[in-house]
């Protein structure tokens, strides 16, 4: 069964003579268990399709099937139990006002857990912080200590499914290597099924294992990973993405 | 030498807090040629404190301190705040990291471009407006007859940072400081923005400073590069051969980006040795 089936889905902004088509007959489907990754530049899409799947624009059209169920207008907590977002910006996702303990408890008691003082320690005991930072504000925190806890709270609920936003790209290199890292173990231990937005192809090519390239709020091609490393693209503007990000490295 | 831009000798950043003084930059010395430097380190390693410093941009309480600080046969440590105004952007300028927050909002890119020009040079409003035409062109703005008309908010975050670069090299300074130019970029327009920096710069025989936290990235842009750790040099290389380098910091950061074409189960994650901050600083003094 797929983890997410997405059918024909489209998605715009404003109405009338404003209307932007951000997202155009996009499909693909997620196998449970799998990484997938949507690869693309700012503005063509990738983060809405996303919004879509959780529900943070209203609207759209098409068919969002998560689990085997269609997904309606309104989402239930059951769907929100097994499917999580983590965003790009640390520095944003976290309210500034709330410690470390206030954002996972409010998290765990939303889903209706019981012993949430020692779910608190296995949680942060998870994405590898000691229980020094429970008490702790964003503030106080680094950029990649806030990113881990902003996993640790899409982890509380116990989700099937993790949506993650360029969840690196606002970390230096060094701690986004640490992050990708917690990221491929939770999905080991867990049994997670990702999708995973990015514009690194680098990131994209070292997390998941089927790709969508994304121009223009359409997917213009989806290819395996094992090709994406000959560089077996056929869409151009592939081929362009793949040439961008070789010469940038090395 | 004459052909020295930069000279810089044993700097420091300090920052008095409650809790004592804090060192961002710990006693560094470097020399800038005609030449493009590539300064490498994680956020908090003192990188973009040291350009900020090179200008003298660092706000009170901060304090710099140096043995010798000259840029183009001007002490900057001693130089009146006049004649740093007319240092800053004549001789070096600095391309901040992002768009969105280093252009102004309320001003037109064409007023803010002839801005920077006729700061510097009594030139009249229709020549400056001329010469801002031209460098727009030079950094592969097409249409820029409609672009100076537009306001920061209408333009994308790649043509801003063009836009950036355009303004900042309108006065011709002989120095370019480039703070993480393209971080706030996508990878395709990423590669445009340095290709046409880097080309500006090479033709003008400029020297370039360009600080990044992307080590790979800087070392196809730059000719030396010096990798800071802590606020302090830990090793200085040439650009061609950073895969010799020896420091581990340095190692530690070029096997931590997951690359395409040879996968790894899992990354290499950087093990901070406290030894590395205590290493005396490296000189890139050439």
């Amino acid at each position: 069964m797929s983890a997410i089936e997405i059918n024909d889905l489209n998605v715009w902004f404003g109405e009338g003579p404003d209307r932007n088509d951000a997202v155009k007959h996009v499909s693909f489907s997620v196998p449970e268990g799998e990484s997938f990754g949507l690869v693309g530049e700012s503005g063509s899409g990738k983060s809405t399709v996303l919004r879509a799947i959780t529900g943070l624009v209203p609207t759209w059209q098409g068919g969002i099937h998560v689990q085997g169920r269609p997904l309606g207008r309104k989402r239930d907590k059951t769907f929100y139990k097994n499917v999580q977002m983590v965003f790009q910006d640390p520095y944003a996702s976290l309210h500034p006002r709330m410690t470390v303990d206030q954002v996972l408890s409010e998290a765990l008691q939303l889903h209706g857990f019981k012993e949430i003082d020692s779910r608190i320690e296995t949680l942060l005991r998870d994405v590898g912080l000691g229980p020094g930072f429970r008490f702790r504000y964003p503030h106080q925190l680094s950029g990649g200590q806030r990113q881990r806890v902003a996993i640790a709270r899409a982890l509380a609920p116990e989700p099937k499914i993790l949506l993650l936003d360029e969840p690196t790209s606002a970390l230096d290199v060094s701690v986004q290597a640490e992050i990708l890292n917690l990221l491929t173990d939770l999905r080991a231990e867990r049994h997670l099924t990702y999708v995973m937005v990015s514009h690194d192809l680098g990131v994209v090519g070292h997390m998941c294992g089927q790709v969508a390239v994304m121009q223009h709020g359409e997917i213009v091609e989806e290819l395996g990973v094992a090709d994406m490393r000959q560089l077996k693209a056929e869409h151009d503007y592939t081929q362009h993405l793949l040439d961008s990000s070789l010469r940038s490295i090395r | 030498m004459t052909d020295t831009l930069l000279d810089v000798e044993n700097l420091w950043v300090k920052f008095p807090t409650r809790s004592g003084v804090f060192d961002a930059v710990r006693g560094i010395s470097f020399t800038l040629g005609r030449e493009r430097l590539g300064i490498v380190g994680e956020s908090g390693s003192g990188k973009s404190m040291t350009g900020r410093a090179i200008l003298r941009l660092i706000r009170p309480p901060g304090k710099i301190e140096a043995d010798r600080l000259v840029m183009t046969g001007t002490d900057v440590l001693k130089a009146s705040e006049k004649q740093m105004r007319s240092l800053r952007g004549h001789h070096a300028s600095m391309i901040m990291q992002d768009p969105k927050f280093s252009l102004n909002p309320v001003m037109t890119v064409g007023q803010q471009i002839t801005e920077a020009l006729m700061t510097h040079e009594k030139v009249s409003t229709r020549v400056a407006r001329q010469k801002a035409l031209e460098m727009l062109d030079a950094v592969a703005i097409r249409n820029p007859e409609r672009v100076l008309d537009l306001y920061p908010h209408e333009v994308s975050g790649g043509m801003g940072q063009r836009i950036m670069i355009a303004m900042m090299l309108i006065p011709d300074p002989e120095i370019l400081i480039a703070d993480e130019p393209t971080s706030a970029l996508d990878v395709s327009v990423q590669l445009q923005v340095l290709e046409i920096m880097n080309k500006l710069v090479s033709d003008r025989g400029m020297g370039l400073i360009f600080i990044s936290h992307d080590l790979n990235l800087v070392s196809n842009f730059c000719d030396r590069i010096v990798i800071m750790y802590a606020g302090r040099i830990v090793e200085v290389c040439e650009a061609g051969r950073l895969h010799e380098a020896q420091h581990p910091y340095t190692r530690g950061l070029l096997n931590a980006v997951p690359n395409l074409q040879s996968p790894r189960d899992r990354l290499e994650v950087l093990k901070r040795d406290p030894a590395w901050r205590e290493a005396p600083s490296v000189s890139a003094r050439l």
